[in-house]
């Protein structure tokens, strides 16, 4: 156990893989948050589906597959689906879930037909497009790491720096936009921000699993607290520790794929949080159920026995 | 002949969906079709695993079994307090999290392609086919989506009425005395049937896709439910058609091709719906805006 924990921090290939997962982590538990508490948490689903064609277009254009081009392309063409969600459960009766079912499967249907146009024509067969939609976090290099890394830090530094803004907005744009705030502007930072997640998260977990990210350490943090700057670090505290178990368990063999491990671990910690969190937990509120019911039932008791004639009625 | 094994194919996999979609939308409940589609992968998987064949019954009916699992799962987490987006969330990743290490840790054991997973390969059909006997009974997916497509439609002949109760209002068919959870289930579980029966052979985006996109343009095309069936339907159909065709001049997928065809279908529908349309409702702005100047 010790000797693989060393193995995994000397080698600097690994070493870096790792410190990008959980800061990955660290930055999508973060503004995951901010998501989850919007009840939008699906909206992640929904732009890293909508990544693809903006991808393979990127891949068009240069290619050059680069982690970095990746991510424009992906935040354009996420930028470009949330609008056309906003614009479908607007301006039809049809609701917003049902707006972003048709962008996401349109969007990745697509972005299929491009990526598939891009194998056939044969410059594509090395461009590991899809190793990209799958997510293979031992097949980053360097580059990609470092970008990884940039992204994190920008999240957090913006959730850190607009935290109070954003807090408002989150629990109540009407009160944010009666004092003055920027609402729709914040929104819209809040969404670009998230879509730059989502989009530096495909590349370690996949296409599917990276809605993952975004929600589950933010729901998990959730019943730990009522207090959101206390969430946030527990969400960025589940998220960087999933994202580090996934790279380092995916070290163990060579078959052993990232993304599933860490929304797995992701999804360990919700499990723990949801049944043994102090107050919000189910334990604890099976507990605090049933001492209630044998307060009551004591307190009954004790008034039947002061008050014979009231207990015998109540039977 | 290969060119007909693949439309029927794509018309089936696009009449079951279609149906589903417009009981799912009604219920607002579309991205729980998204959710049951990628759900199943390991119900698949382990079906792989313990009958070591595509021996079709046991995956279907293990597979659609996890199915119903999802929806219990994202059921129960909302009645213990979470919030509906992020259990439906929650759940489906991480089934699909499950299937995909199962599927990667097993890899030589299941002839499964990750890649299929998600565009499907339904240009394979034709010749993954079904032995029966000895004799030749055509393609197995097509076999499976028959029967899933017969059960459906018999589910909901014998009992339209009572889904068509709890699709709009589930509080007054449970006043009506319409064992309204039990209904729940029943369409879930058809939600799932379809999307195994179809999953490796066409892929999840496909299921999704049509389990949504024709039903929405449907339902901006009238307010009566048996039409909203019916053109739903037909968009789901008229888009397998033309992708497939579209597909061929493209050399692309065929899953994605269908997909983007009932896509291009609703941007249609949306601009254009005599009633719902953006522009009839800009006509209709503006004519009552002068009625009143």
């Amino acid at each position: 156990m010790l000797d693989w924990l060393i193995s995994l921090w000397s080698d600097p290939n690994t070493r870096w893989i790792l410190m990008g997962c959980t800061l990955l982590g660290l930055g999508s538990g973060v503004i995951g948050s901010f998501t989850f508490l919007r009840r939008e948490s699906l909206l992640g689903d929904t732009l890293a589906h909508a990544a693809l064609p903006g991808v393979c277009i990127a891949f068009m254009l240069h290619e050059v597959k680069s982690a970095s081009l990746f991510l424009i392309g992906a935040l354009a063409a996420g930028i470009a689906a949330v609008l056309c969600v906003s614009a479908i459960s607007r301006l039809t009766r049809i609701k917003s879930d049902a707006a972003m079912g048709i962008v996401l499967t349109f969007f990745f249907g697509i972005g299929t037909v491009m990526l598939t146009h891009i194998q056939h024509s044969g410059s594509g067969s090395q461009s590991g497009l899809d190793k990209y939609l799958f997510g293979q976090a031992a097949a980053m290099v360097t580059s990609d790491v470092y970008t990884l890394m940039g992204v994190s830090v920008l999240l957090v530094a913006a959730a850190i720096l607009l935290f109070k803004e954003f807090k408002l907005v989150s629990f109540d744009p009407g009160f944010a936009r009666g004092i003055g705030l920027p609402v729709s502007l914040l929104e819209h930072a809040m969404l670009i921000l998230t879509t730059v997640a989502v989009a530096a998260g495909i590349q370690a977990v996949g296409v599917v699993l990276v809605a993952a990210l975004l929600i589950t350490p933010a729901a998990a943090a959730r019943y730990w607290t009522h207090r959101l700057p206390v969430m946030l670090a527990f969400a960025g505290l589940f998220g960087a520790l999933s994202g580090a178990s996934g790279a380092a368990i995916s070290t163990l063999g060579g078959s052993i794929p990232t993304g599933p491990v860490t929304v797995l671990a992701a999804t360990l910690l919700f499990v723990i949080s949801m049944l043994l969190a102090p107050e919000r937990g189910l334990v604890a509120k099976t507990l605090r159920h049933r001492s209630m019911k044998a307060n009551y039932a004591r307190s009954a008791a004790e008034r039947s026995a002061l008050n014979p004639a009231e207990g015998g009625n109540s039977k | 002949m290969m060119d007909f094994w693949i439309i029927l194919t794509a018309v089936l996999v696009a009449s079951a969906c279609s149906i589903l979609g417009c009981f799912l939308i009604l219920r607002r409940m579309a991205l729980v079709g998204d959710a049951i589609s990628h759900a199943v992968l390991p119900g698949i998987a382990i079906a792989f695993l313990m009958s070591g064949t595509r021996d079709s019954m046991w995956m279907l009916l293990g597979a659609t079994a996890f199915g119903l699992l999802t929806v219990f799962l994202i059921q129960t987490l909302q009645t213990s307090g979470l919030q509906s987006d992020a259990s439906i969330g929650i759940v489906f990743t991480a089934l699909f999290a499950v299937g995909v290490l199962l599927i990667s840790l097993n890899a030589q054991h299941i002839d499964l392609d990750l890649d299929c997973v998600l565009f499907g390969e339904i240009a394979y059909v034709p010749w993954d086919t079904w032995t029966f006997g000895s004799t030749d009974m055509g393609p197995r997916a097509v076999w499976m989506l028959g029967i899933t497509l017969t059960v459906i439609l018999l589910l909901l002949g014998l009992f339209y009425k009572q889904f068509k109760i709890c699709a709009f209002d589930p509080a007054m068919a449970a006043a009506c005395g319409i064992p309204v959870l039990l209904f729940h289930y029943l369409l879930m579980g058809m939600v799932s049937m379809t999307a195994v029966s179809s999953f490796e052979s066409v892929g999840a985006i496909l299921v999704v896709g049509m389990l949504i996109i024709p039903a929405a343009t449907a339902y901006l095309l009238t307010n009566r439910l048996g039409v909203m069936i019916g053109l739903s339907v037909a968009v789901g159909i008229i888009s397998a058609v033309s992708g497939y065709l579209v597909s061929y001049l493209l050399d692309a997928s065929i899953a994605g091709c269908i997909v983007s065809a009932a896509g291009i279908l609703f941007i249609l529908t949306l601009l254009f719906a005599p009633q719902h349309g953006v522009i009839a409702k800009f006509a209709r702005r503006r004519s009552s805006a002068q009625t009143v100047s």
